[in-house]
């Protein structure tokens, strides 16, 4: 599926109609091109987005985040690998959590579940399975069968491997999430911490982190976004760095 | 629902003793821990005693008391949790001295065992005689002191037991007349709300209850009204509706390897359980006298009967068959078994009509109607995907965390293996003073990470014993890296393990590292330990 208009302007529901204005102007082009089988125009984009998020087939993520993922959440079946940071991690797995889905962490004994609570995951729907060992494709196949979340970390998986389990969260409309590079995964998630905030030769304590986020992956996500978020923010959870913060710097980004 | 009309001889109790081994909770406990019998011990749950020694009471604890009060009362006062495998493990020993005397023993409850009269009592020459026996064989094998009561029924013969009274023959029902009606709240009876509307009735004797009319008892209390004062009467508490039970009824299951760990088996016997419940379910059936029967890889026979006054549920035999293999692996060298159980069969000696049990399915679906149909069913299913990963991993392969209160990421969180009971120990939202202040850091390293912390003129930085450090820090270096300059520091939150341990000064630190050209600073937690050979470690990274 291609977007036409691009994904961002797609996704941003008030700027529609002046979106539509200027789309009249250019009206023949895009019904012809919507016509071929596989596009659709931005509104047909973001009225599909809007749909899947209430019918349930996409799980949802905090409002800072759902600007980089394609279908404004976590769409089930696909899978997303997260790039650099475990704090991103937790934030994707906070709203789906808290809004009643069960998630499974496998792999990943380090993670820290006070931090998780902090921003938002409801812990008591996270299960831990810390060291899979040699058993890590059939507890992965075994979990993507029960819970709509998986996180999975995985030192070395041979591709092959890695595409069945890709496969299996297809079929069973889950969302795998992976710690590093995953072959073939759907979106891929990176980011670039930046310095934290609050401490003073000694005094104060670590309060808040910017963080510059990219995604790009396949198919709909094929076009690359960037965002600047506070990651925590200083009220805890996840928040959109300013607007002015959002410079000239990071468009470049988002193209090149 | 149609009202059981008493039937006669047919209807007659069979004649028990009760063998009770008072305050077993904390005699257990205090055998556990090597407290003599002479000292007081008790047992608490939830900050209340719900179970002393009688050393303990002549001193003036209670049931029911707070920890502070019974340890004002009695400074030297040994405090146990409550801990049901631990109860079961050690009664385990009572159970087997009653077997090697008299056939047909039945655990009711840790601390309490059932047998049938008829045939012992003639054995061993009467009534009497069999007490006797019976009692110094237990304080001989087991080394703890019972009494014992005989009567018609397991209800009247544990009340015996509580007066060490042997009833006579018929007796039943004049021996329960001038009881107090609060005696019908056994344990696991659950009728605390129909005593407590009895009593407001003024029916203050179990034989003032006794006396109603059925028919006016059934219309007014319902059908767990009529078991009571079936009780109360002195007659056994269902009618007789149970049968033996076809043997199809059992469950095998045979181990390879054999089993030799209680956890172990505490997993295996939950998926057991629930199968066994299920097949029993499908005839309408319910069971209140469990055999569990084992077969080790050496041929030898282990087997107990535990009787429950209520049928039993999954959890319940579950529990049970947990605590049967506390008592059978964890025994003394002599008593337990040469190898592990190879093979485990639970029978149902015991069958009633299931209908009890259709009440409570049908509670629980209601409670997961309440909290959302779809929040029921993904739990479900989340489950049963766990139990399978337990299946491939053991059951410590799936935990689930609990937030306790605590000071710093790593205490805050505790790890339960999926399937326990997830209880709070320490409230989470409660003020923690000296806490490390929230974001916590995303990664927890599981084995902490030794590092060197200098200041500007290389020298180690530490922590004096008024928790401060020695000299601003400067720069860090990981064993084999080069040293990385120290951006920002925060802190020291210090660490208290304790009163006692003031001999190495423990603090937390935040430091922000410089990251490396091109690179972003980055946040760590640090821990310091010492004063003039610092130990310092990173417990976790802000990432």
């Amino acid at each position: 599926m291609t977007a036409v208009l691009s994904a961002q302007e797609a996704r941003d529901v008030p700027d529609l109609r002046e979106e539509q204005g200027r789309q009249e102007v250019a009206e023949p082009p895009v019904a012809r091109l919507a016509a071929l089988p596989g596009v659709s125009t931005a509104s047909r984009v973001a009225v599909q987005a809007e749909q899947a998020r209430v019918t349930g087939r996409v799980l949802p993520v905090a409002p800072a985040l759902a600007g980089l993922l394609p279908a404004a959440g976590l769409r089930r079946g696909s899978t997303v690998a997260v790039h650099g940071a475990s704090s991103l991690l937790l934030a994707l797995l906070a709203e789906a959590t808290a809004a009643g889905s069960w998630a499974a962490v496998v792999g990943v004994p380090s993670l820290g579940l006070a931090a998780a609570a902090e921003l938002g995951v409801d812990v008591g729907r996270v299960a831990l399975v810390p060291r899979p060992g040699v058993e890590f494709p059939a507890v992965v196949a075994a979990l993507l069968d029960g819970v709509d979340l998986v996180v999975a970390r995985a030192p070395s998986l041979p591709a092959a491997v890695a595409r069945r389990l890709s496969a299996r969260a297809r079929h069973r409309g889950a969302v795998l999430l992976s710690v590093g590079s995953w072959p073939g995964a759907d979106v891929e998630l990176s980011c670039r911490r930046e310095a934290w905030e609050g401490l003073e030769g000694g005094y104060g304590h670590l309060r808040a982190r910017p963080m510059l986020v990219r995604a790009r992956g396949r198919g709909a996500a094929a076009r690359p976004v960037s965002a600047r978020l506070w990651l925590p923010g200083p009220a805890g959870g996840v928040a959109r760095a300013e607007p002015e913060q959002l410079g000239e710097a990071v468009r470049e980004e988002a193209v090149g | 629902m149609t009202v059981p009309s008493p039937r006669g001889v047919a209807d007659g109790p069979v004649r028990m003793l009760v063998l009770w081994c008072p305050d077993w909770p904390a005699v257990a406990a205090a055998a556990t821990a090597g407290v003599p019998v002479t000292e007081p011990a008790a047992v608490f749950l939830g900050n209340r005693v719900v179970a002393c020694t009688a050393v303990a009471r002549t001193r003036g604890v209670g049931r029911g008391m707070r920890r502070r009060e019974a340890q004002s009362a009695c400074p030297e006062l040994a405090v146990f949790g409550v801990d049901e495998n631990r109860d079961a493990r050690l009664f385990e020993a009572v159970a087997r001295a009653v077997e090697s005397l008299v056939v047909g023993v039945e655990v009711v409850r840790p601390g309490l065992v059932a047998v049938p009269v008829a045939g012992a009592s003639a054995y061993f020459g009467g009534e009497h005689p069999l007490v006797e026996r019976l009692v110094d064989e237990v304080s001989a094998a087991a080394g703890v002191e019972c009494q014992v009561g005989i009567s018609e029924g397991l209800f009247a013969a544990t009340l015996a037991a509580r007066q060490g009274a042997l009833v006579e023959s018929g007796c039943g029902a004049e021996f329960l007349a001038p009881l107090p009606v609060t005696e019908l709240d056994q344990p696991g009876a659950d009728r605390a709300e129909l005593v407590d509307l009895l009593r407001r009735l003024g029916l203050r004797t179990l034989g003032a209850f006794a006396e109603l009319a059925e028919k006016d008892v059934s219309v007014r209390f319902g059908m767990a009204g009529v078991l009571a004062h079936r009780l109360a009467r002195g007659r056994s508490e269902r009618p007789p509706l149970r049968r033996r039970p076809p043997p199809e009824l059992s469950l095998a299951e045979e181990f390879d390897p054999v089993i030799e760990r209680v956890d172990v088996a505490a997993f295996l016997a939950k998926g057991l359980a629930a199968r066994f419940c299920a097949g029993l379910a499908g005839q309408g059936l319910a069971c209140t006298r469990l055999g569990i029967y084992a077969v080790t890889e050496e041929g030898e026979q282990l087997g107990r009967v535990w009787r429950c006054a209520e049928p039993l549920t999954p959890a319940g035999v579950a529990d049970r068959v947990r605590w049967q293999f506390e008592g059978w692996l964890k025994a003394p060298p002599g008593d337990r078994p040469t190898s592990g159980v190879a093979r485990l069969r639970l029978e149902p000696e015991e069958v009633v009509e299931g209908r009890s049990l259709q009440l409570e399915l049908w509670q629980q679906s209601g409670a997961g109607f309440r909290m959302g149909e779809d929040d029921g069913l993904a739990r479900e299913r989340a489950g049963r995907a766990f139990v399978r990963v337990q299946g491939l991993l053991g059951p410590e392969g799936v935990v689930t965390a609990v937030l306790d209160g605590g000071r710093d990421p790593a205490s805050r969180i505790r790890l339960v293996p999926w399937g326990d009971p997830r209880e709070q120990e320490t409230a989470a939202d409660a003020t923690w003073p000296g806490r490390l202040p929230a974001p916590s850091p995303a990664t927890v390293l599981t084995s902490p990470l030794p590092v060197r912390v200098t200041d500007g003129e290389g020298r180690d930085v530490g922590i004096t014993p008024r928790r401060r450090v020695t000299a601003p820090p400067r720069r860090l270096s990981v064993a084999g890296q080069p040293a990385r300059d120290v951006l920002g520091w925060a802190g020291p939150w210090p660490v208290t393990g304790g009163r006692r341990s003031t001999e190495h000064p423990r603090a937390r630190l935040q430091m922000l590292l410089d990251g490396g050209p091109d690179e972003p600073p980055e946040a760590v937690l640090l821990l310091c330990a010492g004063t003039d050979s610092p130990l310092w470690t990173i417990e976790g990274m802000y990432d």
